[in-house]
């Protein structure tokens, strides 16, 4: 019989007589919860307060249980958007696979955790219920500013570190 | 009062406060092992969640009360029963202070040996009446593990009657008055105190439930109060072994400055909470090994310690 | 005491009863737990309080206990109710009925013939049982250890492990 190493371990636990719970009383007491946490999805804005979901289907196709759903529209300007973008939370694993792969960063997993639903439907959220009317967590990104066609933000190349598009058909330098 | 209305009051009296007792083991056992485990354990139904007893009790009390249609239906009911009463009626020999008791047989220690070994029945039977295998694997372990430790039990004990030189519990007791039993008989302390905790079928040894191989092993079937007898059984098993062991290893009532009572209820408050010690610390050993335990080591180290008893009692 | 011990051999009778008459094992046995029980309570009632712990602790406690452990080991189930159906037609009793009935003329003749001896009861403590066995009744003690030896020395043959053959 391991005597020593039952008895050592009986004292290890006595020890924590005098500790200090760690756990919280959540509901009145809030954990902190870290900013990267990976809670809640929403699709934000640009800081221009336009869409930044281009609809390129990118976080759809990375996400392993196959939850996201949408639909690519273009507006006058040529800009794509979804026409309907739906998350079925009952679903999600909360892996952050789609805010990787998401190429203009619209789509982002949150700190919030408190989505309980007494019905399972109210779990798919739609377009209006994910967007927000702010940046998120990268305040200062906006993809059309870096790069891409012109759809109505900018001309083409005055974009940020992006030269003017070269006139091929000139011959001076 | 006249003769047979006072018994008749100490012992609803002292059954009262042992229910009351052991129900509120179950409330302090959740909250000191969540202590032990950096939890707050329950703290919200009333308060510091004391009345999640009484929550807990309303809820199994409400819950189905399914008699499978496979089990044998008599012996089924039966089982629960049998532990509680076991359990109940020990209590009626121990002495709780020397006018507080229900009754001073002078087979008291003899007593407490037949209740716990009828114990064994509940926990056999229910397994074979719930006529599944999770349940009929359960019940022949607690047949095997709590035949087996009660004669290290009852072996353990035999240093302390023979210094005693009485069944009789409150004789033991007395027999304390210079010096406690603890000191002369640390083997048979150390063997009873194992031996009482398979004999409740308390983690570490609580093979014949070992949730995490057998479901809930002899009451996987048992739902509603005839789960709830299984599970109050348990406690009554703790707060009785803690209980004989104060009473025959630490000189039960008798201490300093406190009156009796409180000296009893302080000795047998501290083991039950080295039982949850226990339970929150230690692993469950394999099944070979708890029968290693019991007959390779606790049956020498019980013989080893009556005939050291015995020579020095002898040579005196 | 003597409603106690009247009760108790009620009890005890009928018990048996039960457990000759049941077609299912396990409760045939717990019949006869039953009855243990009863018989210590009588002892207990006739005052021999030790004697009716130890039935209680062997008998019922520790000695059915096994029997019940083996039977589970068997799991007979409904089969083994229909063999004992086969098995004990209510003719089968009419043989023991005869005898038990002889025993029960032969103790009754017996009670008739001297009436007195049935004394008061007095509490024989543990203490004095004790004394006897290790007085004059030594020697059955000592006879009863040396069948438990032979009785352990046979389990121990049984339950050893067989060495494990050198394959040369
Ligand atoms: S977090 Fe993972 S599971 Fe959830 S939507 Fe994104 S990729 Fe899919
Ligand atoms: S959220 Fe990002 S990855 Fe998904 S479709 Fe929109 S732009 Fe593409």
């Amino acid at each position: 019989m391991p005597i020593y190493s039952a008895l050592r371990s009986l004292w290890h636990v006595f020890k924590h007589t005098f500790r200090r719970p760690i756990t919280v009383q959540y509901p009145e007491e809030r954990p902190r919860i870290p900013p990267r946490w990976r809670g809640r999805i929403i699709l934000s804005r640009d800081p221009a307060g336009g869409e930044r979901c281009v609809a390129c289907y990118l976080c759809s196709a990375a996400c392993p249980v196959g939850c996201i759903a949408l639909q690519a529209a273009e507006d006058e300007h040529g800009r794509r958007y979804p026409a309907f973008f739906r998350i079925n939370f009952s679903r999600c694993i909360f892996c952050g696979y789609c805010e990787e792969a998401c190429p203009t960063r619209a789509i982002q997993l949150t700190p919030d955790f408190e989505m309980c639903e007494y019905d399972r439907q109210n779990l798919v959220y739609e377009k209006e219920d994910l967007l927000i009317s702010g940046p998120g967590k990268y305040p200062d990104y906006d993809f059309y500013r870096v790069a891409g066609v012109a759809v109505g933000v900018k001309d083409k190349g005055a974009g940020e570190r992006e030269l003017p598009p070269v006139d091929v058909r000139s011959l001076l330098p | 009062m006249t003769e047979p209305w006072r018994s008749l009051v100490v012992i609803v009296g002292v059954l009262a406060i042992a229910l009351l007792v052991i129900m509120a083991q179950v409330w302090l056992e959740r909250r000191i092992i969540a202590r032990w485990q950096d939890r707050r354990g329950p703290n919200r139904v009333g308060p510091f969640g004391l009345l999640q007893l009484i929550a807990d009790v309303i809820k199994l009390f409400t819950k189905e009360d399914w008699t499978p249609p496979f089990a044998d239906r008599p012996v089924f009911v039966l089982a629960p029963a049998v532990v509680m009463t076991a359990g109940m009626m020990s209590f009626a020999v121990i002495p709780f202070a020397p006018t507080i008791g229900i009754v001073d047989l002078n087979i008291g220690l003899l007593f407490f040996l037949a209740m716990s070994s009828m114990g064994v029945y509940s926990v056999v039977l229910g397994g074979w009446a719930s006529n599944s295998k999770y349940s009929l694997l359960g019940g022949m372990r607690a047949a095997a593990q709590m035949l087996s430790y009660e004669v290290f039990m009852g072996l353990s004990l035999a240093g302390v009657v023979a210094l005693a030189g009485s069944f009789s519990l409150r004789d033991i007791v007395e027999a304390q008055r210079h010096g406690w039993f603890i000191v002369p008989q640390a083997l048979g302390f150390v063997v009873f105190l194992i031996a009482g905790i398979a004999e409740t079928h308390r983690l570490p040894f609580d093979l014949p439930e070992a949730e995490s191989e057998l479901v809930a092993g002899y009451h996987t079937e048992y739902s509603s109060m005839k789960f709830g007898m299984f599970f109050v059984g348990e406690y009554v098993g703790i707060a009785l072994v803690s209980a004989m062991i104060t009473t025959l290893f630490l000189g039960g009532w008798l201490g300093p400055w406190l009156p009796p009572l409180a000296w009893f209820g302080i000795k047998t408050f501290f083991f039950m909470c080295f039982f949850y010690l226990m339970r929150g610390s230690l692993p469950r050993p394999r099944y070979d090994q708890l029968m290693a335990y019991g007959w390779k080591l606790m049956l020498p180290l019980a013989m080893l310690n009556l005939l050291v008893t015995g020579a020095f009692l002898a040579a005196r | 005491m003597t409603i106690a011990f009247y009760l108790a051999s009620a009890v005890a009778i009928a018990a048996t009863i039960m457990v000759i008459t049941r077609r299912n094992v396990v409760h045939a046995l717990l019949y006869l737990i039953l009855s243990l029980l009863a018989v210590a309570l009588m002892f207990f009632a006739l005052g021999a309080p030790f004697i009716a712990a130890l039935e209680v602790m062997v008998y019922a406690g520790a000695i059915m206990v096994l029997f019940v452990f083996v039977i589970m080991m068997l799991n007979l189930g409904p089969a083994g109710v229909a063999q004992e159906r086969a098995w004990l037609p209510p003719r089968m009793f009419v043989g023991p009925a005869i005898l038990a009935a002889i025993l029960l003329a032969d103790l009754l003749v017996l009670l008739a013939g001297n009436p007195a001896s049935a004394g008061q009861p007095q509490v024989v403590a543990p203490k004095a049982v004790s004394l006897a066995l290790y007085g004059p009744y030594l020697l059955a003690v000592e006879l009863a250890s040396l069948l438990l030896l032979a009785g352990l020395v046979g389990a121990y043959h049984l339950g050893r492990r067989e060495p494990k053959k050198e394959n040369d």
